[in-house]
C-alpha cells in the first residue's frame, strides 16, 4: 500500500491517471503530447516514462502490447484497498 | 534551399508502395531499379510537384532497434497533413488500418497516429476548425 501512496504523491502522476481515466489505453507519445498541450507541463518524455514506471510498480497502471506498441491502462484495484482499510462511510454511526 | 525529398525506412518496398498508394492515397513518382532495391518515391496527388517521400529499404542493422524503440513508445516518424483528421480516421479504419492514437485535440491541431504496416508510425494532422 505504501507504493500506492508514494505513486499518488505527485501532480504529474495524478494527471497521468486523470488522462487514463478519461480515455484508457494510450501510448507514451500520446500521454506526453496531452500533458504538454492540455496541462502545460514541460516534462521530458524520459521523465514521463519514469512516472509511468512508478505507477506501474504500484499496480495503478498496466501495459499491454498492441502490435509492437506499448499501451497503458488504468487499474483502480489498489485504490479499493485504501477504502477497504479506511471506509469512506463509517458503518458504526447511525 | 528547399525540402524536395524525405525518406522513411520500410520493411518491404512493394508492400510499402501498396500501402502508401492504395490505402493512404499517394501516387507513385519514381520506381527505378537499383540492384536488389529500387529508388521508390511517392508524392501527394494534391501536390504532385511537391516533396517526394522515399520508401527506403530497412536493411541496415541500425534501423531495426531505432524503429522498434520509437514504435514501442508510439512515436511517429513522419507526418502528413489532411483536411479533416476525423474523416480520414474513419476512412482508414474502414480500410483496416490500425491506429495507435485516435483523433486527439492537441492545441491548434487535431492529430492521430496510425501504423503503416511497414515498421513505422505515421501522424496525420489537420488544423482545428475555428
Amino acid at each position: 500500500m505504501a507504493d500506492v501512496f508514494r505513486a499518488l504523491d505527485d501532480e504529474t502522476r495524478r494527471l497521468l491517471l486523470d488522462e487514463l481515466v478519461a480515455r484508457d489505453g494510450r501510448t507514451l507519445f500520446e500521454l506526453c503530447t496531452t500533458l504538454v498541450t492540455r496541462h502545460g507541463l514541460s516534462s521530458s518524455r524520459q521523465a514521463i516514462s519514469q512516472h509511468l514506471g512508478v505507477l506501474e510498480d504500484a499496480g495503478l497502471v498496466v501495459t499491454e502490447r498492441r502490435g509492437r506498441t506499448k499501451i497503458h491502462h488504468f487499474r483502480g484495484e489498489p485504490l479499493a484497498a485504501i477504502t477497504q482499510r479506511w471506509p469512506a462511510s463509517r458503518k458504526d454511526t447511525p | 534551399m528547399r525540402i524536395s525529398l524525405t525518406s522513411i525506412f520500410v520493411d518491404d518496398q512493394r508492400a510499402a508502395l501498396a500501402f502508401y498508394t492504395d490505402v493512404l492515397g499517394f501516387t507513385k513518382h519514381h520506381d527505378i531499379p537499383l540492384g536488389e532495391a529500387s529508388w521508390l518515391t511517392v508524392v501527394s496527388p494534391e501536390d504532385p510537384d511537391g516533396p517526394e517521400l522515399l520508401l527506403e529499404p530497412a536493411g541496415h542493422p541500425a534501423v531495426k532497434p531505432y524503429r522498434d524503440a520509437l514504435v514501442e513508445d508510439g512515436i511517429p516518424l513522419v507526418q502528413f497533413a489532411v483536411d479533416d483528421v476525423h474523416a480520414e480516421h474513419e476512412r482508414l479504419v474502414a480500410r483496416g488500418v490500425m491506429f495507435t492514437q485516435p483523433p486527439t485535440d492537441a492545441g491548434p491541431v487535431i492529430m492521430a497516429v496510425l501504423d503503416d504496416t511497414c515498421g513505422n508510425l505515421v501522424q496525420i494532422v489537420s488544423e482545428r476548425p475555428a
